[in-house]
């Protein structure tokens, strides 16, 4: 019987104990802090897996579990290290920092621009005429890139700096 | 009674709708008996294995509508293994030799497969209504042999059900000459569909009333097929990703304008929060809202839309509503009489829900009669105040998330919390326990839940006595579930007549033994006594296996039909 650690072993899918062909068990991890609760599991499953790793609760059907999985913030589940980037407006006097990681996409960075520096958010459509102003950035290799080519996965991947440029005449 | 014409009967048996009704009549005499069963049109199996289908057939030869469960409910927590059974094939294939009237099929928790899907679409030609809840085994090869062959297709919904996904596009196999579509549903498929070839489906069946799309249909195919049917009453939408100044979004404000018709809204399978004000003015007049599979609908753009929900009835939504967002559904939400809080298990804990939320809502919902709740914490004096303030509750389910956690406050049992409950409301059908319980709170459903039909019982209860109460006091209980809790053979055995009265007992983990069982099925030849050995499946031998040990998981149901034949090796009928 494997034991169950603490943190995420709510995400593992691991192999059940009979093999009938559906091997997949969800287990719940749970840590019984309460010390009563402790001495009244021991009592009850003396034969029984530990507490902590309880088949079938909480009673939720698979199948929303899978769903409720497949959709989970990304930046939850994927590794917790920030990621900020100086981004400068031109114009104003001080830069800022922001977390790229914790925006979900362009349209949640662009509200962060609206907060940061009172300017549209529309300024990341690439090639919108009614904003004075255009989004780039500075990519690892040095380059700066107008901010809305690639993929969000990707781009705060290779965004190092940011900066909101006035256009040209 | 001397004489009663049979067609004025039949005309009079007509206006019975429930199947108790039907069933009551039906024992009153022998004419009764005979009008009754050939006047027959919808039957309802709650476990498929209590009747054989040629049975079924003989009694109600003139079936169009027919319901069939099949596995035991624990088997949606993964508690039951993957081949105990459950198979509509054998129905199909008696119906389709002596009942080709069948209009109507609808099954939960059965195994479907793509030959019993062809079998069905080739062998009923009045077939309009196909509804699957939970089943497994469905491709969409099966779908795709339903949509071609099924003419006069009307509901096809597909709730929550593992869809494997073959090649092929099932959803283009709706010829162009089916327009009778009424009900669609195929929220829960993963796959691609052919955006085009839906767009011309939903056009040309112009009584179309509910579309539940899956997350393969972005925004702007919705838009377009909101366009195309403004007359729909109910609407799961699919990916819902847009950012709020592209055109894709401004068109579909526009459309879902002219949509006056909608009163259920579900899906944001996908969703981008700042384009939920597209949606504000349907929220106005809907009755019923399911967020309960959208993670991405939190905090202020929540509370925002419960804001506009003002005639909602029914609520499914996920716990990251937390206490405050429930108050602000309490506030809103008058007209309110179900609701569901599931919990988003990789949420913030903080973001959760607790008894205060519950309060709330008893505070600003009194018609509320139908809830599912799962909790972080639970207090006796919130149960009470709950109990108090919506008497009416006929579905009570309660999930505290960790077993056996006592009153936050007091550290007591939470059993005069759950006494109060079934003392308050007496038209309780359906209850389901968690947190920390005693006998005690089995001493208070046996005394008062009389009209309980459904028990779910979880790491509860100290005696074999708990368990006794609810059985010599619950005279309308249909259905019991038990797991992990010390309920043994004295339980078990006290009334074994009892049985027979009820559709179905389950206990797993707790402490009967092999020789209780054995007592058990001895006793009771109507019944069948189910053991299900997961881990010996492959040295089990009976006399190897110690009467004295403890059964792993016990499944007994009635049935007229003795063991059934499809049972697998680690299954043992007793």
């Amino acid at each position: 019987m494997a034991k169950a650690g603490l943190g995420l072993e709510i995400t593992e899918l691991r192999l059940g104990f009979g093999s009938n062909g559906h091997n997949k068990k969800r287990v719940f991890s749970e840590v019984v802090k309460d010390g009563k609760c402790s001495n009244e599991s021991e009592e009850l499953h003396n034969s029984q897996p530990s507490m902590n790793q309880i088949v079938g609760w909480p009673p939720i059907r698979s199948h929303r579990l899978k769903n409720i999985e497949r959709k989970s913030n990304p930046v939850c589940s994927s590794e917790s290290a920030k990621s900020y980037v100086k981004i400068s407006m031109d114009g104003a006097p001080f830069l800022r920092k922001i977390d790229l990681k914790s925006h979900k996409g362009y349209h949640d960075l662009g509200t962060t621009f609206e907060n940061l520096f009172g300017c549209d958010g529309g300024v990341l459509i690439k090639g919108s005429d009614w904003s004075q102003y255009t989004a780039i950035y500075e990519d690892k290799d040095g380059d700066w890139m107008l901010v809305g080519d690639e993929p969000w996965e990707m781009f705060i991947e290779s965004c190092k700096k940011l900066r909101i440029m006035k256009k040209a005449n | 009674m001397t004489y009663f014409p049979e067609e004025v009967l039949e005309h009079i048996f007509d206006f019975l709708s429930s199947h108790q009704d039907r069933n009551a009549v039906s024992i009153v005499c022998k004419s009764w008996f005979r009008v009754e069963r050939w006047s027959r049109q919808r039957v309802f199996i709650g476990n498929c294995y209590a009747i054989r289908p040629e049975r079924l057939i003989a009694r109600f030869p003139r079936v169009r509508s027919l319901t069939l469960k099949g596995k035991p409910h624990f088997a949606d927590f993964n508690l039951v293994p993957h081949d105990w059974g459950g198979f509509v094939q054998p129905w199909i294939e008696a119906m389709a030799k002596s009942c080709k009237g069948l209009e109507e099929l609808r099954l939960k928790r059965m195994v479907v497969s793509d030959e019993s899907l062809e079998l069905l679409s080739r062998s009923f030609p009045n077939f309009k209504s196909l509804v699957l809840v939970t089943c497994e085994g469905i491709t969409t090869t099966g779908l795709a042999s339903v949509a071609a062959n099924c003419r006069d297709l009307r509901e096809l919904d597909l709730q929550e059900n593992e869809v494997e996904d073959s090649r092929g596009h099932w959803l283009s196999c709706f010829p162009d000459t089916c327009t009778s579509l009424v009900s669609l549903n195929f929220a829960c498929l993963k796959g691609e569909v052919n955006l085009g070839a839906l767009e011309k489906l939903v056009a040309r069946c112009r009584d179309l009333r509910s579309l539940r799309v899956n997350r393969a249909v972005p925004m702007e195919a919705l838009e377009k097929i909101l366009a195309r049917a403004p007359q729909l009453v109910d609407l799961g939408i699919g990916s819902y990703n847009h950012e709020p100044n592209s055109l894709a979004y401004k068109k579909f404000r526009n459309t879902i304008l002219n949509c006056k018709s909608i009163k259920s809204l579900s899906g944001f399978l996908e969703v981008s929060p700042r384009c939920l004000p597209a949606i504000y003015p349907v929220c106005l007049s809907i009755t019923s809202l399911n967020l309960s599979y959208s993670p991405g609908i939190v905090g202020s753009e929540l509370v925002k839309l419960i804001h506009h929900c003002h005639k909602l009835q029914r609520l499914w939504v996920l716990d990251a509503i937390g206490d405050k967002g429930l108050e602000v559904v309490a506030s809103t939400c008058k007209e309110l009489r179900e609701l569901r809080v599931f919990p988003s298990l990789f949420g913030a804990e903080n973001a959760a829900v607790t008894e205060k939320g519950l309060v709330a809502i008893s505070v600003g919902c009194p018609k509320l009669h139908s809830l599912l709740y799962f909790c972080h914490q639970m207090t006796n004096a919130a149960l009470i105040t709950v109990a108090k303030n919506c008497p009416h509750f006929s579905r009570f389910r309660l999930c505290i998330l960790d077993p056996q956690k006592p009153d936050a406050n007091t550290q007591q049992p939470l059993d005069e919390g759950f006494g109060a409950i079934v003392q308050s409301c007496r038209g309780l059908r359906r209850l389901s326990l968690s947190g920390l319980l005693t006998d005690q709170v089995f001493l208070y459903i046996g005394m008062y839940a009389d009209q309980l039909e459904m028990l779910s019982v979880a790491f509860a209860g100290e005696t074999d006595k708990g368990m006794l109460y609810v059985l010599n006091g619950c005279k309308n209980l249909r259905k019991l579930e038990i797991r992990d809790s010390p309920f043994g053979d004295i339980a078990l055995l006290m009334d074994v007549g009892k049985y027979e009265t009820m559709r179905s007992l389950w206990m797993s983990s707790c402490n009967v033994t092999l020789a209780g069982c054995k007592t058990l099925a001895i006793k009771m030849p109507r019944l069948n006594v189910e053991i299900i050995n997961e881990f010996n499946d492959m040295e089990l031998v009976e006399e190897n296996l110690c009467d004295n040990q403890k059964v792993e998981k016990m499944y007994v149901y009635r049935t007229l039909e003795g063991p059934r034949q499809d049972a697998p090796d680690f299954v043992t009928r007793l």
